[in-house]
């Protein structure tokens, strides 16, 4: 069966309810403010988008209490928090430990996801953001019989908005996935200043720090590398959306801003500019929805998808954000307008999950294209 | 009315039962496909289709080529397929319609496109070939240029200006040529790979029964529209597997060639492999956009991804190669029917690609096109526009 690259009905209203949310209550100037406090996240958006429009359970069963809905949801609700830059960790929980627990398939981590879904907890999975799919993450951290965690893990994102941490470490009889309490006695986050403002990284160190197993050697490799596959793919529609909004943006500037006695959309070399962009964002959106669609089918053909996806769009989004900074001038350049965030967000993305240079040479492997030598 | 794939099936099998292509002579069996009605289906009944949606070509193609049955060889024709049809098909009279389709769909009779001029290219309306109206005829005289695979066309879709005195897109008229008409000469232009593709073509007194005007007069900037447009959505319109196209021949040299393979060539194929993989993806999701009836701006974006994927792609090959990319097939001056990418060397791909952003609109012109149509922002301001075609500067 071929990738459906559309967005069905379903997808579409989705897409309004976030949106409509998000316009209300996440304004540029909203964000912004958000930036420099000592609340990063908003916790009350998050609380409305998580259980009143149900987007934490997106990728959980019914049965366990989410909405039964696939990748090809969270990637749509992904397109709008980009777009919006959202401060609320959709990706950290309803996506990276939703899915992690979810393919761990134990008890526990049922029970653990259900308390996800329905949006009571929140949760990070404990793995350095650059992880790209098939990085190792079990060796930095150790547990002992009793699940008792020492170790270090770098750069997890959304880790300060989590109640739990999802861990992966390595046990007496291999690795293992952990649950632990972010204030539980033992764990210690320190906060670095981020790149990116809207979607904060913590360092965690954990010392004597009592947790419970919820997934052993069985599963627990597969279900973190089944996360980062699902994180990276998905990723991908963020930085869809996050470029449409820059482009749009720019766009409806230049539209409007005049020298030389002409809107400045008129001169030919930025719309030359603007159309080459315009035709990245429209292969992005290929790239994305067919990542989505693919996890969505859990297709053989997902990890070709992924990579695909993320070397694509990963610089599509800096560069749409890049252009947006440039091409609105000195007001680009100004902590007020939201350009920057849009710019740190994309930048730090390009990181994420992989960079589009990691992901080209997982596809070298994947497509039969070795390297030299 | 509304026909299912089973119908559709159906249908075809009648075809089959009634002219068996292993016994019925090519032409024979082409006509009685179009008559059937499943040439293209969505085109009208009784002019080779059956009203149907677009996306069902594809169930009868697969049948057809289930039986190895032949087909009207659609690169050879593309032209008149791609472009003369569509325009035909929109603005032709009932008479044109009849007389024209059938042969153009078999193959039987193979069009050009007498568009371009030396001194009318991007800025198309500029066109100054001119056509007089004399009696029941127009008489035409001008000199048109590029004209792809004039040496083997009946026909040609033609403008040509028949009022200089009002501004330049209201004075021209839309024409069907025939190509056999006394005062049309025909001489091949040599291209950089070698061989002519194209031609310039004189129209010395070349008289055109107004009954082969397609639109008004006058109107024949808005008929040319149609053609264009179908130009464009024309190029990247097919489905492709991965790594169809270019890429593929590359991917193929690169993993059978492992002394070839250095780090920075492996870099950059794997970029190009992304963006070509990506650019069919596009193309999927635009067709499954036209399927539902639903076309989106996406169209207009790619032929500008081809034609850059195309030209990075064998310019890597080319590189790749080292000592054979040093070596080109063969220069000599041929007049081809087909282009043919494929059959021939990566230098041969290499210089055809650069066409790829001239023809059918530049690139420079689809981002202008994109820019102001798609995206909205206001054209540069412009001189010609309300100016008599006579008055402008040249
Ligand atoms: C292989 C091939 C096959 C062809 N086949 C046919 C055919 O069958 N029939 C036919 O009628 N024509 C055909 N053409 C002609 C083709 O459509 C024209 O060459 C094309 O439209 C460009 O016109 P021009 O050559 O006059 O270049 P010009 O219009 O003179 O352009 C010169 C340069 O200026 C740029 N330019 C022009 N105007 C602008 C602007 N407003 N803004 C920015 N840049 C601009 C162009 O992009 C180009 O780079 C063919 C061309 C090629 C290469």
């Amino acid at each position: 069966m071929s990738a459906d690259l559309l967005y069905s009905d379903v997808e579409n209203d989705l897409r309004a309810a976030v949106r409509g949310l998000l316009a209300d209550r996440c304004a540029p100037a909203d964000v912004l403010a958000r930036c420099e406090d000592d609340e990063p996240y908003d916790a009350a958006l998050w609380r409305t988008l998580a259980r009143e429009v149900g987007v934490a359970g997106l990728l959980v069963p019914e049965k366990l209490g989410g909405q039964g809905a696939s990748a090809r949801e969270a990637a749509v609700v992904l397109e709008e928090l980009g777009s919006f830059v959202a401060p609320v960790p959709f990706l950290g929980s309803a996506v990276l430990a939703t899915t992690a627990l979810l393919a761990a398939g134990t008890t526990e981590a049922d029970a653990a996801v259900a308390g996800l879904a329905e949006g009571e907890r929140t949760a990070a999975l404990a793995v350095p953001l650059p992880s790209a799919p098939g990085a190792e993450v079990f060796a930095g951290l150790r547990a002992d019989a009793d699940g008792v965690l020492g170790g270090r893990v770098t750069s997890v994102a959304d880790a300060t908005a989590a109640d739990v941490l999802i861990v992966p470490a390595t046990g007496p009889d291999g690795p293992g996935l952990y649950e632990v309490r972010t204030d539980a006695p033992g764990v210690a986050l320190s906060v670095p200043v981020p790149l990116d403002l809207t979607r904060p990284i913590a360092d965690v160190a954990f010392d004597g720090a009592a947790a419970r197993r919820i997934a052993g050697p069985a599963t627990a490799a597969a279900a973190v590398e089944r996360a980062l596959l699902t994180g990276a793919g998905l990723l991908a529609s963020e930085q869809l959306g996050l470029a449409q909004r820059c482009l749009d943006e720019t766009v409806a500037y230049l539209k409007e801003r005049h020298q030389f006695g002409r809107v400045v959309g008129s001169f030919q070399s930025l719309k030359h500019r603007l159309a080459d962009l315009w035709l990245e964002i429209v292969q992005a959106r290929a790239a994305a929805r067919n990542a989505a669609d693919a996890l969505a089918r859990d297709s053989a053909d997902a990890p070709v998808a992924i990579a695909v996806a993320q070397a694509f769009c990963a610089p599509v989004a800096v560069r749409a954000a890049e252009e947006c900074v440039q091409l609105h001038g000195g007001i680009g350049m100004t902590w007020e307008h939201p350009a920057h965030l849009r710019l740190k967000r994309a930048k730090a993305d390009e990181i994420a999950l992989g960079t589009p240079g990691r992901h080209r040479a997982a596809l070298a492997a994947l497509v039969e294209l070795p390297a030299a030598g | 009315m509304t026909v299912t794939p089973e119908e559709l099936r159906e249908r075809v099998r009648a075809l089959l039962a009634s002219h068996d292509p292993a016994a019925t002579g090519r032409l024979d069996f082409l006509r009685a496909r179009f008559d059937a009605g499943l040439a293209w289906v969505h085109y009208p009944q009784g002019l080779g289709g059956l009203g149907a949606p677009r996306a069902l070509q594809g169930v009868v193609d697969a049948e057809l080529a289930a039986v190895a049955a032949p087909d009207n060889e659609p690169r050879r024709i593309g032209i008149g397929l791609g472009m003369a049809a569509p325009t035909v098909l929109r603005y032709g009279t009932e008479e044109q319609k009849t007389r024209f389709l059938r042969p153009l769909w078999t193959g039987e009779e193979v069009w050009c496109q007498l568009f371009s001029e030396p001194g009318a290219g991007s800025d198309l309306a500029g066109l100054r070939t001119r056509a007089v109206r004399d009696g029941d005829d127009w008489i035409v005289t001008g000199q048109k240029v590029w004209t792809s695979n004039a040496h083997n066309a009946r026909w040609a879709i033609l403008i040509a200006r028949t009022d200089p005195d009002v501004p330049k897109h209201q004075g021209i008229t839309y024409f069907v040529c025939d190509m056999t008409a006394p005062g049309v000469e025909v001489r091949p232009l040599r291209q950089i790979t070698g061989e002519a593709e194209f031609n310039e073509v004189f129209l010395t007194d070349v008289r055109i029964p107004d009954a082969h005007r397609l639109g008004e007069v006058g109107d024949g900037w808005r008929v040319a529209q149609t053609t264009l447009m179908n130009e464009r959505v024309a190029i990247g319109g097919t489905a492709l597997p991965r790594e169809g196209g270019m890429i593929g021949t590359v991917a193929a040299t690169w993993r059978e060639r492992p002394e070839l393979r250095t780090p920075d060539l492996h870099d950059r194929l794997l970029r190009l492999w992304v963006e070509a993989e990506v650019t069919r993806l596009t193309g999927e999701r635009l067709r499954q956009q036209l399927a539902l009836g639903a076309p989106g701006p996406e169209g207009s974006g790619m032929k500008l991804a081809f034609a850059s994927l195309n030209q990075r792609i064998s310019g890597l090959e080319v590189e790749l190669l080292g000592e054979d990319g040093l070596r080109y097939g063969d220069w000599t001056m041929t007049r081809p029917e087909i282009v043919d990418f494929y059959g021939r060397d990566a230098g041969y791909r290499y210089l055809r690609a650069k066409g790829n952003s001239i023809e059918g609109g530049t690139s420079e012109i689809l981002r202008n096109i994109i820019s102001e149509r798609v995206l909205g922002l206001p054209s540069e301001p412009r001189t010609d526009k309300d100016v008599p075609w006579k008055d402008l500067p040249r």
